[in-house]
């Protein structure tokens, strides 16, 4: 039994900022896989929550016309990893879904709570921000479109602003058509956990053997999600070699804020985001059509 | 503040008051005595409380009962028809998939899930579809048995 | 010829009533207006209560107890699953009170609350007011030994629970005239037994005024007597009752909840309150597995004898001693069958420490020791420049050893086919010459390890079992015993027996799996893996004394002198012939009912075993190390098992199963682990602590080599805890022959393996 005090259902997004707006304390829930855990161990104590699962109009994965991509945060982490146009398109967030908690989380976590809870495993993030999503949230007011970078903002902290939902992840076409793509999730099991180290890397080709430009995130190297900026500048137009995979890698360190704690030292993240990024990074030159690299 | 929810469990229906703190569990267990429902972790870290809600495999206990409203539900006591063990079932006990039991509710509904979807999977797949269930007696081996020869034609 | 039971895959008796639910276990049964049980635990790992007060909590509407110690009998008690024993002297250290005013590991139980629901009990823990006198915690054995340490239980010095050790032949003499010594050490760490149901119990005071409980537990006759020593009343006025158990591994084989049940019920006037642990508060409040500390340091000739060797042991038993003592004791024994050693020193202590207690967990401080002693062993033949398997060959003892401290003479050995066939199964020899010169990063290697092990516990401990049978009209019968299934297939392989001993099909044994301390036959229950040995002897007394009362039974009706009779497949018949004279039934029939001689047939049978068998086996394992990230994967395993004669095959291999993935969880994945300063536990959920999962678990493979105990019922001996024994060091020395490293702690999760390729130069 938890320790719900008040409960509200809305079924538009309309009603949901509406409800938001006229009891500001209430925390939304989606696909309850975290809030619900949270108020199992202590850290939220007593509640009330706005459900948004019968809005249906959040539950859609679309692709307009000129290939922008739209996300409903409701969407949740099986219908991502089967989706045709999250699978053809960019097949690093279809990765990093199926690698989220077990077959029964993934049916019923979404996106939308994946990434407003704001931690920096989320396991939807790295892909995310590796192409450059942007978020679509709404309240009362209106709505408006930031970048994801823009979105976490410290460990469990994003940048919701009082009374508003996330509602839509865009992907737009510049950022993966032409692209390969991989995402690495490194974890100590391979189901059922959460990621020591997430990367996941997208890349475009000016040709088979020379980067047009790559884009690196990571998950779990600092505080919040991040990119490697750095070492994506370096790649900008660089010849594939092994040689410049290892120098990227390398430089994606530098981007890094990892801390020792129980789980992993610092210096072992260190060393896998070097590794990891590697690894990825050779996956998607061959996803890009690149030459093959050993 | 409670709630009237309407729903059916294993072709019954059902309707109830719940407050909105009780999960699907509790309300599956403690009211309508659906022991078969187990309750390993409370967190869905385990598995053993899986449920089949409109047929998709389900923690039932980070899983409001609020929610089930207008939902088919399945328990393990829904599973077997007029008295017969159902194919997943009749696999469990042939191969020796049961060992303490009590994960085995949800194995079996999961594979469920699995036999009904019409799909193929390989053994890796079927490793992948069960991968949200601890088992701790039988180091999985005999599981993946009963769901291979449950997935046979 | 009648049927074989004995020795086939016969389905578990159980196996369709857990399959469509209707298995009833501890959770599963209503008493009207239960009242619900919560704990208040220490948030120190160490302090003293100076004051509590519970006036806001008792204040709170559906509030009906608050119990601190000054509530609770404080009759010191000990909780270990163990026989009582007569000599005080033998008994378990008794360190423990029904509540605590003081607190010797974070979750230590302060307080608790009897509530009508749930969140009015959880609200209720938080209203209760404690000032504690925080003070200074002792987190490893290193510092509670150190001098001047502060004591964790105010009677005894130096935190020491137990020190008592051995000494076999004269250890000195074999250091002076070996040609080598060799010394390593070795650390094994926490873990935890994560069965899948949780502790829990439930407890009333019936109509009689006696106090009934029903727990998830596998010993339910110790439980009624540790709960009356806990009280401090007549053990007959505790009945214990156990339903189905989803798992234990030795966790329940240990007093957590049930006195502290009996004494909210009592507080509520015989109410029933239900005490239900979290994933949470089981992980670290029941039971865990010592972690320990070995030196062996062992001497060795040239022709690579294995001449003697000195164990230098630190068991962590945490906050109290529950099993510790006899965990380091039973580590001791059970590696002695095993190889030639002219002289062995043992020299364990075991320590109090402010974490969670340690108790009994699968194979009972033998996988600890076996880590250490199996991987000293694979260092030692590497270094001596010789095949690690003939190197063990060469010292196995094998049968005719007789131990000289227990006595226990080894009647049937195995251990030689079990190697032959494990590196068959994993094709060594080719595999080896395959894996010789490996250069890159993702590398293989093999590794195998030995066992031997006991059969219950005798001569440390008593092995009485009890057995019940009662011959229905229809010539089926009522198994009733006081052992305990707790989903390791005890109920299925003792019907077996009876049915085998009868001479009736299996269909027609209805075994009693609930114990019932008032109605079931006295046994001491589920650990030492003892049940199909020890209780097996008693089922077939039972058997076959059920038979000679039919067949006397029948001599009265036909006049047949009784050694010209059999039963098979249910019919009495003519020995010689196989004739049919009538079926069962009839006689079953005729004793109910006849008027003149009716006398219905039962047996109620003891069995106190003064024998134990020894089992051996091997671990063999293919391991592929990706030595970038420290990832080890186990590719092949192979268990290879001598325990006598097998009962059923079906259910022996799920035995298998299960223990070599607790033993590969061991080996890589799994650690409790604490806050270093404030012993706060760190990772006591199921996330967080790293079982396998299915993805994580190879296919395993199982073989067994059937030997024939003659003092086993059928021939059989243990099983149950033995293959969870050697996985860890086959894998760990799988590791060493991939990559030169060698490993000295476990698990090798992969921040440890970095670490060590690191140090090793290579990455």
């Amino acid at each position: 039994m938890y320790n719900i005090e008040k409960y509200y259902e809305a079924s538009t997004v309309r009603e949901a900022v509406q409800l938001l707006a006229d009891n500001p304390d209430l925390l939304v829930i989606a696909g309850g896989t975290d809030v619900l855990i949270k108020m199992h161990g202590g850290k939220i104590e007593k509640a009330g929550l706005l459900s948004l699962r019968k809005v249906k109009s959040l539950e859609a994965i679309e692709k307009s016309p000129d290939g922008l991509i739209s996300i409903g945060s409701l969407v949740t982490f099986t219908q991502l990893a089967n989706d045709p146009v999250i699978k053809d398109n960019i097949p690093a967030l279809a990765e990093a879904s199926l690698s989220m908690g077990g077959p029964q989380i993934r049916n019923m976590a979404t996106i939308g709570g994946n990434l407003c809870n704001g931690v920096p495993s989320a396991d939807s993030a790295p892909a995310l921000f590796a192409l450059d999503a942007q978020l679509r949230l709404q309240d009362k007011e209106g709505e408006r479109v930031i970048p994801i970078q823009e979105f976490f903002l410290g460990p469990g902290k994003v940048a919701l602003k009082q009374g508003e939902i996330l509602t839509e992840i865009l992907v737009s076409p510049e950022n993966y058509n032409g692209y390969g793509g991989h995402y690495i999730k490194f974890s100590m099991r391979k189901a059922m956990d959460i990621a020591t180290l997430g990367v996941a890397v997208v890349c475009k080709l000016k040709d088979k053997g020379t980067f047009d430009n790559v884009r690196i995130g990571l998950g779990v190297a600092g505080p919040t999600p991040l990119r490697c900026r750095e070492a994506e500048e370096y790649a900008r137009e660089k010849a594939i070699s092994s040689q410049t995979l290892k120098e990227i890698a390398r430089i994606a360190v530098k981007s890094t804020k990892a801390r020792s704690s129980w789980r992993a030292s610092k210096e072992y993240r260190e060393h896998l985001v070097e590794e990891l990024t590697w690894r990825a990074l050779k996956i998607a030159v061959g996803r890009a059509g690149g030459v093959e690299i050993d | 503040m409670t709630k009237k929810i309407a729903f059916e469990v294993n072709g019954k229906k059902v309707e109830l008051e719940v407050q909105p703190g009780e999960t699907l569990l509790e309300v599956l267990r403690y009211r309508l005595h659906y022991t078969g429902v187990k309750k390993g972790c409370a967190v869905g870290e385990c598995g053993a409380c899986t449920v089949l809600i409109d047929g998709t495999p389900t923690n039932s206990c980070i899983y409001l009962a609020v929610w089930a409203d207008g939902k088919e539900i399945r328990t393990i006591e829904g599973v077997a028809k007029d008295g017969e063990l159902s194919k997943v079932q009749k696999s469990f006990v042939e191969e020796g998939a049961i060992q303490c039991g009590f994960c085995t509710p949800g194995f079996v509904l999961t594979a469920t899930a699995m036999v009904e979807s019409g799909k193929k999977y390989s053994r890796e797949e079927i490793k992948r579809e069960l991968s949200g269930h601890l088992c701790r007696c039988t180091g999985y081996q005999k599981i993946i048995k009963a769901v291979e020869k449950s997935l046979q034609d | 010829m009648t049927k074989k039971v004995v020795g086939q895959r016969e389905i578990r008796v159980d196996a369709v009533a857990k399959v469509t639910g209707k298995a009833k276990y501890t959770d599963d049964f209503f008493e009207r207006e239960m009242l619900v049980g919560k704990i208040l635990r220490s948030p120190y790992a160490h302090a003293r209560v100076k004051n509590i007060d519970v006036s806001k909590a008792r204040a709170l509407p559906g509030v009906e107890a608050v119990l601190t110690y000054k509530d609770v009998p404080q009759n010191r008690f000990a909780t270990a699953g163990h026989p009582y024993a007569l000599d005080p002297k033998k008994r378990d250290p008794e360190d423990r009170t029904i509540l605590t005013d003081k607190a010797r590991f974070v979750g230590d139980e302060i307080a608790a609350v009897a509530a009508v629901d749930e969140l009015t009990a959880e609200q209720a823990l938080k209203l209760i007011d404690v000032e504690y006198e925080v003070l200074e915690p002792v987190l490893t054995p290193e510092a509670a030994l150190t001098e001047g340490a502060p004591r964790i239980h105010d009677d005894c010095e130096n935190n020491i629970v137990s020190s008592k050790g051995y000494e076999i032949g004269d250890i000195e003499e074999t250091f002076k005239k070996a040609d080598y010594v060799f010394e390593d050490e070795f650390e094994t760490s926490i873990v935890q037994h994560c069965q899948l149901e949780n502790h829990i119990s439930y407890s009333y005071i019936d109509g009689d005024g006696r106090i009934v409980i029903v727990s998830s537990t596998q010993i339910p006759h110790i439980c009624r007597r540790i709960v009356g020593q806990a009280l401090g009343i007549p053990w007959g006025r505790v009945r214990v009752i156990k339903p189905y158990v989803g798992g234990g591994f030795g966790s329940k084989q240990d007093i957590c909840l049930e006195a502290l049940n009996a004494a909210m019920t009592i507080a509520v006037d015989g109410r029933p309150v239900k005490l239900e642990l979290s994933r949470e508060e089981c992980m670290i409040a029941t039971r865990t597995r010592h972690a320990f500390k070995y030196i062996f340091k062992t001497a060795v000739s040239k022709e690579g004898k294995l001449l003697g060797t000195q164990v230098t042991a630190i068991s962590n038993t945490g906050a109290y001693a529950s099993h510790g003592h006899a965990i380091s004791m039973s580590a001791g024994a059970k590696f002695r069958p095993l190889y030639s050693f002219e002289a062995i020193k043992f020299s364990p202590v075991t320590v109090y420490t402010n974490l969670p207690v340690a108790g009994a967990m699968r194979a009972y401080g033998v996988p600890q020791i076996k880590f250490a002693l199996e991987s000293h062993v694979e260092n030692i033949a590497r270094k001596l420049n010789m095949n690690p398997i003939e190197f063990r060959r060469k010292n196995f003892r094998g049968a005719g050893y007789v131990d000289p401290i227990t006595g226990n003479k080894v009647l049937s050995c195995g251990i030689e086919e079990c190697v032959k066939r494990g590196k068959e199964l994993i094709n060594w020899e080719e595999k080896k010459v395959r894996y010789k010169d490996q250069k890159g990063f993702m590398r293989r290697g093999l590794g195998m390890a030995c066992f031997s092990y006991a059969s219950g516990t005798y001569p440390a401990g008593q092995e009485i079992a009890g057995a019940r049978i009662v011959l229905n009209q229809d010539g089926s019968v009522q198994l009733q015993i006081g052992a305990t299934e707790i989903g390791q297939g005890s109920d299925t392989v003792f019907a077996q027996m009876t049915a085998e001993a009868l001479g009736i099909p299996l269909d027609m044994v209805h075994v009693i799996s609930t114990q019932d301390t008032d109605i079931s036959p006295f046994d001491t229950g589920a650990y030492a893996s003892r049940q199909t040995y020890i209780t097996g002897m008693a089922v077939k007394k039972a058997a076959l004394e059920v038979k000679e009362k039919v067949l006397d039974f029948v001599l009265g009706m036909t006049g047949i002198p009784k050694e010209a009779l059999d039963i098979a497949d249910a019919n009495i018949i003519y020995k010689d012939s196989r004739e049919v004279i009538m079926p069962l039934s009839e006689a079953a029939m005729q004793s109910y009912y006849d008027t003149a001689f009716a006398s219905p047939i039962t047996s109620d049978t003891s069995n106190n075993a003064r024998v134990n068998a020894m089992s051996f086996g091997v671990t063999f394992a293919e391991v592929e190390v990706d030595i970038k990230t420290g990832k080890v994967e186990v590719l092949e395993i192979f268990n290879v098992h001598d325990s006598g004669k097998i009962i059923n095959p079906q259910l022996a291999e799920g035995q298998v199963h299960g223990g070599v993935s607790m033993g590969i969880g061991y080996a890589l994945s799994e650690r409790l682990l604490f806050n270093e300063k404030t012993g706060e536990p760190l990772n006591n959920n199921l996330l967080d602590y790293k079982l396998p999962t299915i993805m994580d678990t190879p296919q395993i493979g199982v073989d067994f080599v059937e030997t024939f105990e003659p003092t086993g019922p059928f021939g059989c001996k243990s099983l149950g805890e033995p293959p969870t024994i050697t996985p860890a060091p086959a894998i760990r020395n799988a590791v060493l022959d991939a990559t030169g490293v060698a490993f000295n702690r476990i698990p090798i999760n992969p921040q440890y393996a970095f670490e060590k390729f690191k140090e090793a130069g290579l990455i």
